[in-house]
């Protein structure tokens, strides 16, 4: 008896500090890398920081001039930010739209008792592969087979398809085309296997019942499947999203970061790296990391509560 | 009545050869770049300007020998060092993700509530938009062309860390902890030799994760790392991309790719059950 109280008031005075010491190390961590950086950027964005030729400019304050910069029209009269914002939607949704498409339909395949799909563990390996894929390599492998002199235009050429050389990296649609394919290609995979585990998490008795009453498949799929499995597409759509604002690797080593033709496939990172690496202005670089950082901030409060419910449950 | 049987068979049968030839079609999009990217590393230069070819030539040694002991870029020497920050980033993001799950999970203290919900809070938030902070940090220091700030951050992973509690959740009884506590091993020793070879399978599945995407990572490493010896492989296949193309031997830079992808896909390759199982685990469950 006296052993027993002895030991829960050991565990009550003492554990609690273990608790802290084992996360400490994530937190420093952290603060350090991540917290203070953002902080940082954030303060960076009101300061005038920025090379011009040999001459370093600043740093300086100078307010939300930055931040007006990045939303006034440039010389051509176009507002940079708002263009490659526009730009980063268009590739996002040519690539997203197809790889949710093609990813729920093969989702309700693999799962269909009915259609018993023979070789799951060899298709599910196959599409899955390109998401490991270095997608810079897969880019520059994107740029080597597309080129003019590359096996794409060689093939089409002697099969007779096409007459001359296709420019491929010349036209606004090709290289968008190409650029969205690649995320096609790297995401449908992933984005299928987790609708898949969505679905198998769904009460088979459900569909039992519903085969039972008489509804067709398309009735099934419309009125069972996809209701229940909202929250899943909820959080796979906004991943999606919020991964598709950091799209970079792939325009970026396509177009050797020009983003041509005419910074047509110019990304919100392409951006923000141009001004981090080409013009060091630290400044305008922290103006639009912060804007990436509240549209981030915005779809990721949407996963936290998709999580954060479950969580509950 | 068999009328609408064979009606019924006729349609499934019909369903079937159409979603085997959507799968078939999906799998030739997926290989057809892998494919000749394999075949074009084993033409010389000249047969790849020559034409399109399906099936592979004999150059691929000369390749693979021009390759590694490229001038410019020194492939041999970027494998070595994404294999360290790649192969650290994996061993301290793994481990340190356990330990704070371990710690969130096990104990009872004060802040605790608030340490859970920070760390769902910024899973989301991706790590370029701290990235001029994170750059000017590393000049400060005189960090930069160092591997320390592409390794030091991976202690600090939410989405590894949210993996981890929900795999302790699943697997980890308490009366383990007790019983530990009970023999007298000290908390740590407990975490270490009990709680980890518990959390193996995790363990295993999220050092994959982390190696692969450490080893792709391109956008801070590039900021990072311009000293020629210190550069990871995307920096330079990026740099093949910004080169002279076409004073390029392009069998050369068919192999260099080849080279860039091997090791993942050779992990992947022998693992793949393991590693797509574990693409559903930590995430929304339907």
């Amino acid at each position: 008896m006296k052993e027993t109280r002895t030991l829960t008031k050991r565990k009550g005075i003492s554990y609690a500090k273990w608790g802290y010491i084992f996360i400490i190390p994530f937190f420093v961590v952290y603060i350090c890398c991540s917290l203070v950086p953002q902080l940082m950027t954030f303060y960076y964005s009101f300061f005038e920081n920025y090379r011009d030729g040999l001459k370093q400019v600043g740093p300086n304050f100078v307010g939300f001039k930055n931040y007006v910069t990045l939303f006034s029209p440039d010389n051509t009269g176009n507002i940079g930010i708002l263009k490659y914002f526009g730009n980063t939607v268009i590739l996002w949704v040519l690539g997203a739209v197809p790889q949710l498409v093609i990813a729920l339909l093969l989702a309700v395949f693999f799962t269909s008792t009915r259609l018993n799909i023979r070789g799951q563990g060899f298709f599910k390996a196959v599409i899955y592969m390109p998401n490991l894929i270095m997608a810079a390599a897969f880019s520059m492998l994107f740029f080597t087979l597309f080129s003019t002199v590359g096996p794409v235009n060689q093939l089409l050429q002697s099969s007779g398809l096409a007459d001359k050389t296709i420019d491929f990296f010349g036209r606004t649609f090709t290289v968008r085309g190409m650029i969205a394919l690649m995320n096609f290609l790297m995401w449908f995979g992933n984005t299928t296997i987790l609708l898949m585990a969505g679905i198998m998490g769904i009460d088979q008795a459900l569909f039992e019942s519903a085969r039972l009453d008489g509804a067709s498949a398309w009735k099934v799929f419309a009125k069972i499947t996809v209701p229940l499995l909202m929250p899943i597409m909820v959080y796979v759509v906004i991943t999606a999203m919020i991964g598709g604002l950091q799209m970079f690797d792939v325009p970026q080593v396509l177009t050797n970061g020009n983003g041509a033709p005419n910074r047509t496939s110019m990304t919100m990172v392409m951006y923000l790296n141009n001004f981090l690496t080409t013009s060091k202005n630290y400044g305008m670089a922290g103006a639009v990391s912060m804007v990436l950082f509240i549209v981030s901030g915005v779809l990721g409060l949407v996963v936290y509560r998709t999580l954060s419910k479950q969580y509950k449950q | 009545m068999i009328d609408a049987n064979t009606k019924g068979r006729m349609q499934l049968l019909i369903t079937r050869i159409v979603v085997y030839a959507i799968l078939i079609f999906l799998t030739v999009l997926c290989l057809f770049s892998f494919y000749m990217l394999i075949i074009n590393s084993t033409r010389s230069n000249g047969q790849l300007q020559a034409g399109f070819r399906i099936l592979p030539q004999e150059h691929f040694l000369d390749n693979l020998k021009n390759a590694w002991n490229d001038a410019s870029i020194n492939i041999p020497r970027g494998m070595l060092n994404s294999l360290i920050v790649a192969g650290s980033s994996a061993i301290l993001t793994t481990y340190f993700s356990a330990l704070t799950a371990y710690g969130i999970h096990v104990y009872n203290f004060k802040g605790k509530k608030f340490a859970f919900t920070f760390i769902m809070a910024v899973m989301m938030i991706p790590s370029q938009v701290s990235a001029v902070g994170f750059i000017q940090l590393c000049l400060k220091l005189k960090l930069t062309n160092s591997f320390l700030p592409l390794i030091v951050p991976s202690i600090a992973a939410p989405v590894v860390f949210f993996y981890m509690k929900q795999y302790l959740e699943s697997v980890l009884p308490m009366e383990m902890v007790e019983a530990a506590r009970v023999d007298g091993s000290n908390e740590f020793r407990t975490f270490n030799q009990i709680v980890l070879p518990i959390m193996k399978p995790a363990i295993a599945v999220q050092m994959i994760f982390s190696f692969v995407s450490s080893w792709n990572n391109y956008f801070i490493p590039a900021l990072l790392l311009d000293k020629a010896e210190m550069k990871t492989v995307p920096i330079m296949i990026a740099q093949l991309r910004s080169a002279d193309y076409s004073k390029f031997d392009m069998g050369k830079v068919y192999m260099f790719i080849l080279l860039a992808i091997l090791p993942v896909m050779i992990v992947y390759i022998i693992l793949s059950k393991a590693i797509i199982k574990g693409v559903t685990a930590g995430s929304v469950k339907g």
